[in-house]
This record gives C-alpha cells, structure tokens and sequence, in this order.
C-alpha cells in the first residue's frame, strides 16, 4: 500500500549546511495494517508523515501510495491524491474555528471531487459520539471532543492510509485510550492502513509493529 | 461544501472588519448609483422632450439654445417671435384653410400651400410669453396632444389626461377659453376642471390678464416631461388677451372694470398678417427633409430652424457630460479606495489565517482552490457592500423623488434604473434599442456594469492576499 525507497530528506541550516532529516532505504505498509512510529522529538518523524502526504518532497528517492508514485505527480496530483486517499490527524486538530463540529468533517471532503456525504458526515460523528454536538464550534467543544472531530474529518473520504501525528498528546489520560480505540476499531472496519507517531509506550504497547526513526534518521524495527 | 461557504464562513469569522470594509464599499456604490440616477434624471429631463415626436424647432433668430431651452423645456428667457404667417409655410392650402375656418373673422382667400409643406408631416405653433403663477402659459392648438405619438409606440399617444379632455379651439360653453394643465401645476396649485385661471403677462409678476380668464378643461398624467410644468391654452384665447388683440374701439385711459371686460368681450383678435408665434415645431416626412429645411430657412432674416437633439447633444458634450464625468470619477475613485480597503482587511487577516490555509492544503485543497477561497471572499465583501449601496442609492433617490419631481417633473421609482448616456443610445442606433422589447430596453442601465465592475474590483484587490494564500508553505504554517 505504501511503499518508501531510498528517500532522503534534508533542511539547509542558517550556516548554509544541510541537516539531514530522513534517510529511509526501504520501508513498506500493507493493506490495513497498523503500526507505531517512534522517535526522539525533532529526529523527523512529521517531516515523515508530510512526505509520504505530499505536503513536503523528499529530497530524492520514491514513495508511492498505492502504487503511484509521489515524484510522478504535479503538485494538484498529490493534492488530490492526498484529498482521495489519505486521512491526517493531527497532534494539535487543526480544526477551522470558523466551522461547526459537521461542517468540519464536510471540509474534509470538499476537496476530493467527489463532493461532499452530509451523510456519511453524520454518521462519523455519531461514531466518534458527538451526535448532540454536530453544531458547536470547535471552541465551545473540549479537547478530547476536538480530537474525535479532527479523527471524524480524516476518516470521511474513506482513504486508504490514515497518518496520525502525536493524536492523543494533547488528550488528558481518560481520553487517550478512548481515541487510541476509535482510531484502531474504524481502521480495522474500513480497512485503512494506519501509520500512528506516538512517544507513548503504553500506546505503542498495544501495537503489533512499531517502528523507531533513529539517531541517524533511519527506520529500525522495534517489533514486527 | 463549495467554495463559496467556506469563503463566506471566512467573512463571518472576522464579522466586525467584515461588516466595516463592506459598509465602506456600500457608501461608494450608493453614491455611484445616485450619481447615474442624477444623470438619468437630467437626460430624462432634457432628451425626453427632444424625442416626442419631432425633429425641427423654428423660431426667431438668435441663440439657438436659448430658442430650444425656451420652447422645450420652459426655461430660460422668452426669445422674439416669428410671424404666423411663417408658420403657414410649413401647411398645405387644405391644413390653412381648415385652421383659418376656426378662427373668427380670417380671411380665405388667395390660399396655396406653404414652401415647405411637402417636406413636413405636422407643425404645431406655441405662443410664449405668459406665466400663471411660477408656470409658464403655452398658447396652442388643440394638436399639441393629439398629434405627438409614444416614443416607443406610434400608436399611442404621448400625452394622456388623468381628468377632463384636450381643449377645443371653439367650445359652445367656454369659447377661445379653455386650458390644459400639466399633473405639477395640478398638484402645486390644486387646479381643478372648472377652475379658471388667468395668464399674467412677462412674468408671474406681470399684468395678469384677469379680463379673459381660461377654463380648465383637462390635467395632464404625469409625463415626467417639462409639460407637466405648463399651461396650455388655446391659442385663439391667448390672441384675444388683452396687448395680444386688436380692440375694436379705443379704450378711454379711465375706463371702469366693466367697462374693460366689455371691451375684452368686444376685442377682435389680430389679423392673420399682424399675428405672431414664438416658434413652430415641425415634424419632417422624410430624414433629409431636416437639413434641407434647416438649410433653405437659415439663409434667410425671418427665422433660424434648430435640431432640438442636436443642441442638447451639443448642451450634454459641453456641460452636463464632464460634470457627470467629474463625479462619476470621485465616486469611482471611492469605490476603489473601499476596494482598497477590502485589500487591506483581507491581507491583515493573512498572518492569522496561514494556519487554516495549510490545513486546507493538507486535506487536498490545491493552491488554485486556497487563491480562489480568497477571491471569492473579496467578491462576497465587494459584490455584497455593492449590493447594500445600490439599496441605499435607489432608496436615497426615491426618498428624494417628490421633491426632484416638484422641481424637474421627472419621477424616480425605487426600481427606476439610471439609463444609457445619450451617445451610447446614439452609438447603437434607437432603431436597435428601438426593436428591443420594452421589458429589455427598460433593463438596459449603465447600473449593469456596477456588479460586473464590482467583481472585477475584487478580483483585483484580492490577487494580493490570494496570491499569499496561493504561495502558504504547507509543512510550515501547519507547525505540527
């Protein structure tokens, strides 16, 4: 389903020099598999997830999703390659303040081009347990119930690979677990590979693959 | 979700700064459309008049604006007068031989058609010279409402009564009495029919020639032309007022009132050759017959012949374009500040709206949705404050309506749209705008181009801030 090779990645430093930030030989997720990945904070693991989303490029080598590869497309092709097949959450929601808890998850489908399932909408509201809050704003609403929306809004075009940053950092304890589930359980039944950031142990614990980016920016298995 | 919601939720979101570039644009569109409606009343004002139905003013030499202000429009100073007998050129033998039967003591004989009988259709002679209070007397003849056809529809006429009847050359009640008055004169005086009212000679001030009072026979619609500003009346009537008629003996200089009104009773009016018209409107049967007749009556003393569309034209060219010109540019200028203003609004709110553009850029929005998220958010501020002025301009003027109406006798409706300049009437032909139907032609406004104008506005003061949005790095506003 997703499948890395020989992708690099560096940023240029104030000094001029590059700072490499990836450098992945080989690195594959099947169909609807879920696995963890871990790391120290700031050895890449967003920068990642922005590259295999399209957002950023890889310096060099390929990643392709599906088997399209990224490299191959405009930049509108990864836009709507990322709009049609992958769902992100984010560590901190980034809900739009201006839209209601559905409007939200409508926003995560105006842009796919197959328009938008006010349905489906509700019903993934509903799942998450926001059924009475579909109307209030991202403000009105908790950090726990922000989060269920931000998991809502990447799930509603129903794609093939959801990438979750850091998903329960911001979520007290009593909801972490919570979130964990409802990531996990709605991946399982819609068949989305999930490919979760986390620097929680007790989170990764409960994952059959987690993977490490380490100290050289490199993927290593922890477990398989 | 279209764009057009997320664009208009970007504008609620920021409601206040919102509301306040949108208002701005709002005044500057209300003073655009009341700058055009100003324009369309002052055209309607003038060019209404010169569009009834004919092409020719003859009257005596001099100003040749001054002859159309004074014979169109009622204003200006009166100008000198041409004999009738000069008005007679333009009938047929028959045409004078039917008119002179009507007038008491003429004399029919030795009649042949006028030189420019054959070239014209109708010509009606107007008398000036009298006022009734601050209104200006037209004496004329009962053709005056009978022969001027819609502009738009031959087979109407173009003056219709709201009461009474045209007046009559000779009525068994009233004799050579009977006036006509315009629905202003109506409304500012409360003439009724039956009312009678009496001419003052020169001006409202002058001698009132109380001894001949006029019946009032019929009130006009309003025709949101000058003639809702006048006084008609019959031109036999006003050739027997007195300074007007020949007594038939002389009046001793202490003569009693009665014996006054004896004497009006007994005054005959002028012979044929001692009469006088302060000008004749002429209608032509063909389109050449102008020029020619311009032409063959200007090269002689006794009269000059004017185009009326020609000298307002000319009168529009020279004074009411540029000051429309002038205003339309300050109010336009307005607008683009407001635009301006939309530029700024939206640019300032780019900084903390980074953010979101990433965000919609990381659920697939592409840089050319974004840049045109903010378009459509100036067009929403720019069209919507527009839509808000057109409103307030149409109320403002209409509001204002009575009072232009007192004072121009044009009406404006809330729905009235300002129409086309006159060259740009001129420029399509009135024979294309004239096959159109009336529904269209009443559409067509120079207040079309204000949304199309508005929108193109907006497209241009929010490239800047779309342009930003369309250049947003990603992974770096997103900050996760």
């Amino acid at each position: 389903m997703l499948l890395l090779e020989n992708v690099k990645k560096s940023y240029i430093e104030p000094n001029g020099q590059p700072l490499p930030i990836l450098e992945i030989p080989r690195f594959e997720l099947s169909d609807a598999e879920q696995m963890i990945l871990i790391g120290r904070s700031g050895c890449g693991k967003t920068t990642l997830l922005h590259v295999i989303s399209g957002i950023s490029h890889a310096d060099s080598g390929s990643v392709q999703i599906d088997g399209i590869d990224l490299r191959r497309l405009s930049e509108q092709g990864r836009d709507r390659l990322r709009a049609e097949k992958i769902g992100y959450v984010f560590q901190t929601f980034n809900l739009l303040p201006a839209f209601t808890a559905l409007e939200n998850v409508l926003l995560g489908m105006a842009f796919s081009g197959r328009g938008t399932d006010r349905g489906r909408a509700i019903q993934l509201l509903e799942r998450v347990g926001l059924a009475e809050r579909m109307s209030h704003k991202p403000k009105t609403m908790s950090v726990g119930e922000q989060q269920r929306v931000a998991v809502a809004r990447a799930l509603a075009n129903r794609p093939r690979l959801l990438l979750a940053d850091e998903p329960t950092a911001n979520v007290d304890p009593g909801n972490q677990q919570s979130i964990i589930d409802l990531i996990r359980q709605t991946c399982n039944e819609e068949k989305i590979a999930l490919m979760m950031v986390t620097h929680s142990l007790e989170v990764a614990g409960q994952f059959d693959r987690v993977e490490r980016l380490d100290e050289i920016n490199q993927l290593s298995k922890v477990t398989s | 979700m279209t764009r057009w919601a997320i664009a208009w939720r970007s504008v609620t979101q920021r409601a206040l700064a919102s509301s306040l570039t949108a208002l701005s644009m709002a005044m500057g569109v209300a003073l655009v459309t009341a700058v055009l409606l100003t324009y369309g009343m002052v055209s309607d004002s003038f060019m209404g008049n010169s569009n009834l139905g004919y092409g020719l003013i003859a009257g005596a030499k001099g100003g040749k604006l001054q002859l159309v202000l004074n014979t169109t429009y009622y204003l200006s100073e009166p100008v000198e007068n041409i004999p009738y007998t000069f008005y007679q050129e333009f009938l047929s033998a028959d045409q004078q031989k039917k008119e002179l039967e009507l007038m008491p003591e003429s004399t029919l004989s030795e009649l042949k058609d006028g030189k420019y009988a054959g070239n014209t259709d109708f010509a009606i002679p107007v008398c000036l010279g009298d006022y009734f209070k601050r209104f200006r007397v037209i004496g004329t003849l009962p053709k005056f409402f009978e022969l001027f056809r819609d502009q738009y529809n031959a087979e109407e006429p173009r003056y219709h009564f709201a009461q009474g009847r045209n007046f009559k050359t000779w009525d068994q009640e009233h004799g050579y009495y009977e006036a006509v008055v315009g629905s202003i004169v109506a409304k500012e005086t409360g003439l009724k029919l039956g009312d009678k009212i009496a001419a003052a000679h020169g001006s409202d001030e002058g001698h009132a020639h109380d001894e001949s009072p006029f019946i009032v026979v019929g009130i006009l619609e309003p025709s949101g032309t000058p003639n809702d500003r006048g006084v008609f009346i019959n031109m036999e009537g006003f050739y027997l007022m007195e300074g007007h008629a020949k007594p038939v003996d002389d009046e001793a200089p202490d003569s009693s009132p009665e014996t006054k009104k004896e004497a009006s009773l007994r005054r005959s009016p002028l012979p044929i050759d001692q009469r006088e018209v302060t000008a004749v409107l002429i209608r032509t049967n063909d389109p050449f017959s102008p020029i020619f007749i311009r032409n063959a009556v200007n090269e002689g003393n006794v009269a000059q012949v004017v185009l009326p569309v020609l000298e307002i034209s000319n009168l529009f060219e020279l004074i009411v374009s540029p000051i429309q010109t002038l205003l339309l540019v300050i109010t336009v200028m307005i607008c683009i500040v407001s635009g301006i203003s939309i530029l700024v609004s939206i640019y300032n709110s780019m900084n903390d709206r980074k953010h979101e553009i990433a965000v919609m850029r990381a659920l697939g929005a592409s840089r050319g949705t974004v840049m045109m998220v903010i378009l459509l958010e100036s067009v929403i501020l720019s069209v919507g404050g527009g839509l808000i002025g057109w409103f307030v301009g149409h109320a403002m003027m209409a509001s204002a309506s009575p009072m232009i109406e007192a004072k121009t006798g044009v009406s404006i409706g809330f729905f009235d749209l300002a129409p086309l300049p006159m060259t740009f009437e001129l420029w399509m032909g009135p024979a294309i705008i004239n096959v159109l139907p009336s529904y269209l032609r009443e559409l067509l406004s120079l207040e079309l181009l204000i949304i199309p104008g508005l929108i193109l506005l907006a497209v241009l003061v929010g490239f800047i801030p779309a342009y930003t949005a369309y250049k947003t790095d990603v992974a770096e506003s997103l900050g996760d």
